[in-house]
């Protein structure tokens, strides 16, 4: 990608990419709570400027009815819309979890193809704000366990432009989840329209001593503590997701078939999280050439809790990732 | 309905009581947060304090509450300690939930208070299942549902009611009604002209009360209670209120009517009962004085024992996840 020097953050960098989804195409429509200008573009103001661009027909703040939010994007996107629709927090997805698993996730192949949603839910979350249980986890995982959904995880700016644009062109729902965490972490500008496929990895660091896998806010301190290692002689390559679902198995399997060895890190729970299918995944296809098991790392199996020391001993840390890489090297 | 008995004069000064420990300890918590030693999200419930303890004053510890983030009145109102309520706010080992739950999800089953949830309407469906449980068992509990108006725009709310309905639950549905859903204002989100219209779908009697009049809210909460403890069944009050500050401890509010804003601090319903019970001679300046003091002490020794107190072992991630310890 031609980036120019301009820098910019998340919360601009999906601001853009509504405004020129927006411009380009009328079906675009974005709902949500508190979205509108009237109510500050949002609690990050990341929808701040549509409405008055836009008008509030086609960004709407709606009440606090995630079920109606989810319903009303399903429909509209049913009969040809694309609503880019906003969960405030990825917790309260768990509210609408029948509008997504049971309707938007199947209305294509339930109704043999007549019918599609290609809608867009955006949403946030993360810890490490002393948020509790109710509104910091990552549920990634359960919506990759759900045939039909497509599940986008940026790490950057740019990306998040860039795959925010194909997800709203998407012809099937996805969910975009950013990571408040990383919201003001600066990047380089995106040029105007420049798109990022769904369900390709980029590979961030060549390497080929140990293949490390993440997404989203990972992606950063898997490329700290690579660039650590590096003074070690260990070269480590680092892959960012970009996607969970679909997932990019080629791109994962040609590099651990170079490296032989891999850790899998995510800020979810590690139990029955995504890196359990993509170590599954990397064993189906590369059993036998693998000089160590693969690593998982990802947050402790409890609740996200309040207490800070908790919630930092909860979460995977930089020295966490460096320990699996090295008990690969063993 | 019969209209409920007037409190007397020590229900009078102990309303007053629970309102200042309110106050107080609101402006504490934004104290201490803004200077940084404490981090936690808040939501002050400053200008509500007299809906809860009007309420309160008429339960008892074996009575339950739900309430959500904007709770801590509810909570001090309903008997949570208050060193146990800080200690836990400071993610402390010794607070109400080992630091484990924080603001957002305080609970004391000892004063009553069983849920505070951060998911906005689902105060109400739970708090049936306390209601239904009292009532299996025989109880003479009552359980009171606190939750704001945006909450009733969400489909648990509707389920909820016509649950407790259907099934005569002893459960009091208790809106906070102060004029805000985060940022949205009463009008961009509900439909309904007030909360309480919203009862006669579900054959219960609504009452809107004005949540700020000490004596009408008493009134108005005793009515409901005395109904559910009958055995008659649910009532929805909506208490009209007004949030002196922000959403969330640190919003700038620009979505907020100034005017409006200004007009709703001018009639500060604490002080203005405080004059109240003065000028009626139901309490001495003195002997307010003294309750004012003796909560200001109390205070300072929560926050002590708050800050004093040990964080949680990190052990402590995985305990309580199920009922036997868990490998993290
Ligand atoms: C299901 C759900 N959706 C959205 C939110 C984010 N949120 C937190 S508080 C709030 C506003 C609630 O307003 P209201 O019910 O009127 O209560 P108040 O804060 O005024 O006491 C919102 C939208 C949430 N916590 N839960």
């Amino acid at each position: 990608m031609n980036a120019k020097l301009e820098m910019l953050n998340t919360i601009q960098a999906v601001n853009m990419a509504l405004d020129y989804a927006m411009g380009n195409d009328p079906n675009v429509i974005v709902l949500g709570e508190d979205v509108a200008d009237r109510e500050e573009g949002g609690v990050m103001g990341v929808t701040k400027g549509l409405s008055t661009k836009y008008g509030v027909s086609r960004v709407r703040s709606t009440p606090i009815s995630e079920q109606a939010i989810i319903g009303a994007a399903i429909g509209a996107a049913i009969v040809g819309m694309r609503p880019v629709a906003e969960i405030m927090l990825m917790n309260f997805t768990t509210v609408a979890m029948d509008m997504i698993v049971n309707h938007a996730a199947k209305l294509r192949f339930m109704s043999g193809g007549q019918t599609h949603v290609p809608m867009v839910i955006r949403t946030m979350t993360g810890a490490g704000f002393s948020a509790g249980g109710q509104h910091s986890d990552f549920l990634e995982a359960w919506f990759a366990h759900t045939a039909g959904l497509k599940v986008v995880v940026p790490s950057s700016p740019a990306e998040a432009y860039g795959l925010m644009l194909s997800c709203i062109e998407d012809d099937d729902p996805c969910i975009f989840i950013e990571n408040i965490a990383s919201y003001w972490i600066p990047g380089p500008m995106p040029e105007k329209g420049v798109r990022i496929p769904l369900g390709k990895a980029n590979v961030v660091r060549k390497g080929a001593d140990v293949t490390v896998i993440g997404y989203s806010r990972q992606v950063h301190d898997i490329a700290a503590v690579a660039e650590k290692l590096a003074a070690e002689n260990i070269a480590v390559e680092v892959i960012d997701l970009r996607t969970i679902s679909p997932l990019d198995t080629e791109t994962i399997l040609n590099s651990v078939a170079k490296t032989r060895r891999a850790v899998i890190v995510h800020e979810a729970v590690k139990n029955f999280g995504v890196g359990a299918e993509i170590s599954a995944r990397i064993n189906e296809g590369l059993f036998g050439q693998l000089l160590a098991p693969v690593g998982r790392v990802g947050s402790a199996f409890c609740p996200v809790p309040f207490s800070k020391p908790l919630e930092t001993a909860f979460m995977p840390s930089q020295s966490d990732i460096e320990a699996a890489i090295r008990a690969t090297l063993k | 309905m019969k209209e409920h008995d007037q409190p007397d004069r020590l229900v009078l000064v102990e309303m007053y009581r629970k309102m200042s420990l309110i106050k107080q300890n609101d402006e504490r918590f934004r104290s201490v947060v803004k200077s940084g030693r404490l981090v936690m999200p808040y939501y002050s419930p400053r200008g509500q304090e007299v809906i809860p303890s009007a309420v309160s004053v008429q339960l008892t510890n074996d009575d339950y509450i739900c309430t959500i983030y904007r709770g801590i009145h509810d909570m001090l109102a309903k008997g949570v300690p208050t060193k146990l309520l800080w200690a836990e706010l400071a993610g402390r080992a010794t607070g109400t939930c080992k630091g484990k739950g924080g603001p957002m999800h305080i609970t004391h089953p000892a004063s009553g208070v069983m849920v505070t949830t951060g998911v906005v309407g689902s105060s109400m469906p739970i708090a049936n299942g306390l209601a239904l449980a009292a009532q299996i068992r025989g109880e003479k509990r009552v359980t009171i549902a606190y939750f704001g108006d945006g909450a009733s725009n969400i489909g648990a709310f509707h389920e909820a009611l016509n649950m407790a309905s259907v099934w005569k639950l002893p459960v009091i549905f208790v809106c906070q009604n102060n004029g805000y859903a985060e940022h949205t204002k009463y009008e961009y989100g509900t439909s309904a002209v007030s909360i309480a219209a919203r009862a006669p779908g579900y054959s219960m009697p609504g009452v809107t009360v004005d949540g700020n009049d000490p004596v009408a809210m008493y009134k108005a909460a005793g009515t409901a209670i005395a109904r559910a403890r009958a055995g008659e069944g649910p009532t929805l009050l909506e208490a009209k209120t007004f949030r002196f500050q922000g959403h969330v401890f640190g919003d700038v509010d620009a979505y907020m009517d100034p005017a409006e804003k200004a007009a709703a601090i001018a009639k500060d319903p604490v002080p203005a009962y405080r004059a109240w019970l003065i000028s009626n001679e139901h309490a001495s300046e003195a002997e307010i004085d003294m309750i004012e003091k003796a909560i200001k002490q109390e205070i300072d020794e929560a926050v002590e024992f708050a800050m004093a107190s040990p964080f949680p072992d990190v052990a402590e991630l995985r305990r309580d996840v199920y009922a036997q310890e868990v490998e993290a």
